[in-house]
């Protein structure tokens, strides 16, 4: 199992352990965490899982790909250097203790 | 406020997204959630694309077993609605009878089954029974036949295909999901299809299915040891109908989302809705229309008063390694302009811009979401600005 860390925007966090292969967007809807959507269940159609990837763990989650790029256009909250989709980070060991910003608003 | 009791029937992605939404914006009276297949409510759309693949239904779940307790969400599976007493505000169902405030249908839909004989030995692609099911016997060197070249046909013969199953399509339309894209668009994926080493045969509707495969109109018998039926759906409106509530291709709802009963509602696939774009009632079958229309619903019963329902539809079907994004929504004689080989303009009689249909292009997609659901009038000069 992988531990994960939800920062909500309003500061609360909420730690779950997730498995390997799994997405943050699909950790984060099995356990209950509010603030991530993922409305199109990880198609990369709704950008309703978008999330900021704490600035300590970036180099660890790699880089967006291109098509995420092009759909966080319409997210509903600011795109910062660190967005990404929460549905296209799969969790592995390396990422154990991930720490992800949620924003405040997906729609 | 609506006091309630609020009972949800129907515990599709629509359902569940209006009990969710209700409890977000507020509403602390009792919630019911009323489903007709056992287990927890899941996603469909991944049961034709991820699910064929990985089997995994632990991904399909909409919410955690946790939150409909946190939450106070009643919800009872299997079980059905039988009928609406309007007068006195209540349901019978097969376990019992229910008060509400407020009742929303979202009672979804079912597959279409044309009369043909021998449909008893078709399969189904609908609920996680029928794709579990499918599963089963898509492997080894099984061959297999699709009634329907639409969404849901497509994305299973994409995957039968690249599980090395030998696939035959069988379309009665002359083209590829014909009600819901361009013409170039189905000419695209035809060739994707027989790229990918499938029969697909149009214009040329099935006449009998027997021991050996299925029988076409046009005299053409084609081997298949397994058949899916995948040509298309009827919202379920029985329940409504029975109720005395009007419909017409769905149950008939207002710019607000009310049917003709003032303490009714209906959502998604079931619910045939005002366009605030054309003007013309429609039915969409999308997670798009079913949570929107959910999180409309659960706004007004919180004492919102929201402009008439106006959320742009989008839509997406996974094939094989081509994505196909729309957004917007055209009429069928919408003009149809192929601005590259892999996006579609579509303009109304006036030219302006309807729609937008984009294979592996997220980002015009995106750009034509954002403009179309501005609302202001896009001609075709502005719509060109969305490939820079």
């Amino acid at each position: 199992m992988v531990k994960v860390t939800f920062v909500a925007a309003d500061g609360s966090e909420t730690s779950v352990e997730g498995e390997e292969g799994a997405s943050v967007m699909q950790t984060a809807v099995a356990n209950d965490v509010e603030g991530i959507v993922g409305e199109c269940g990880g198609s990369m159609m709704c950008a309703t899982c978008h999330c900021y990837v704490d600035d300590a763990w970036i180099s660890k989650t790699g880089e967006r790909q291109h098509d995420e790029d092009d759909m966080l256009e319409g997210a509903a909250s600011e795109v910062r250097e660190t967005s990404r989709l929460s549905c296209q980070i799969k969790l592995d060991q390396s990422l154990d203790g991930l720490v992800v910003h949620l924003p405040d608003e997906q729609f | 406020m609506e006091s309630g009791p609020i009972v949800i029937v129907g515990a599709g992605q629509g359902g569940l997204q209006v009990a969710a939404s209700l409890r977000q914006a507020g509403y602390e009276g009792e919630l019911t959630l009323i489903g007709n297949e056992p287990g927890l409510p899941y996603q469909r759309p991944p049961l034709s694309k991820a699910y064929m693949q990985d089997g995994n239904p632990g991904a399909l779940k909409l919410r955690a077993a946790e939150f409909y307790d946190k939450q106070q969400i009643r919800y009872l599976p299997e079980t059905s609605v039988t009928a609406i007493d309007r007068d006195d505000g209540r349901i019978a169902t097969t376990s019992g009878e229910l008060d509400f405030g407020h009742l929303i249908l979202a009672t979804g839909a079912s597959n279409l089954r044309p009369p043909i004989p021998g449909l008893d030995r078709t399969l189904d692609l609908r609920t996680l029974a029928d794709a579990d099911k499918l599963r089963e016997r898509a492997t080894g060197d099984r061959r297999f036949a699709v009634i329907g070249g639409g969404f849901i046909g497509l994305e299973f013969a994409a995957v039968a295909s690249k599980f090395g199953l030998d696939v035959v399509v069988a379309e009665a339309a002359p083209r590829l999901m014909a009600r819901a894209v361009s013409p170039q668009m189905s000419e695209l994926f035809l060739k994707k299809h027989r790229d990918l080493g499938s029969t697909v045969l149009l214009g040329d509707p099935v006449s009998a299915i027997d021991d050996r495969g299925i029988a076409l109109v046009g005299g053409t018998h084609l081997e298949a040891d397994e058949i899916l039926l995948a040509a298309g759906v009827r919202p379920n409106t029985v329940l409504a109908e029975a109720a005395g509530l009007d419909c017409a291709n769905g149950v008939t709802v207002d710019a607000q989302l009310l049917t003709s009963d003032p303490r009714i509602s209906a959502l998604g696939d079931c619910a045939c809705f005002p366009d605030s774009r054309s003007g013309l009632r429609i039915r969409l079958e999308s997670v798009q229309a079913a949570t929107d229309h959910a999180r409309h619903i659960a706004a007004r019963l919180t004492g919102k008063q929201p402009d008439p329902y106006n959320a742009l539809p989008w839509f997406w079907s996974d094939q094989a390694d081509y994505k196909l994004q729309i957004a917007g929504l055209a009429q069928p004689d919408d003009r149809a302009e192929a601005v590259d080989e892999h996006v579609v303009f579509r303009f109304d009689a006036e030219d302006r811009l309807t729609a937008v249909e984009t294979v592996n292009n997220a980002r015009v997609h995106m750009r034509t979401r954002k403009l179309l659901a501005g609302g202001e009038t896009v001609g075709p000069d502005t719509a060109r600005d969305l490939l820079s």
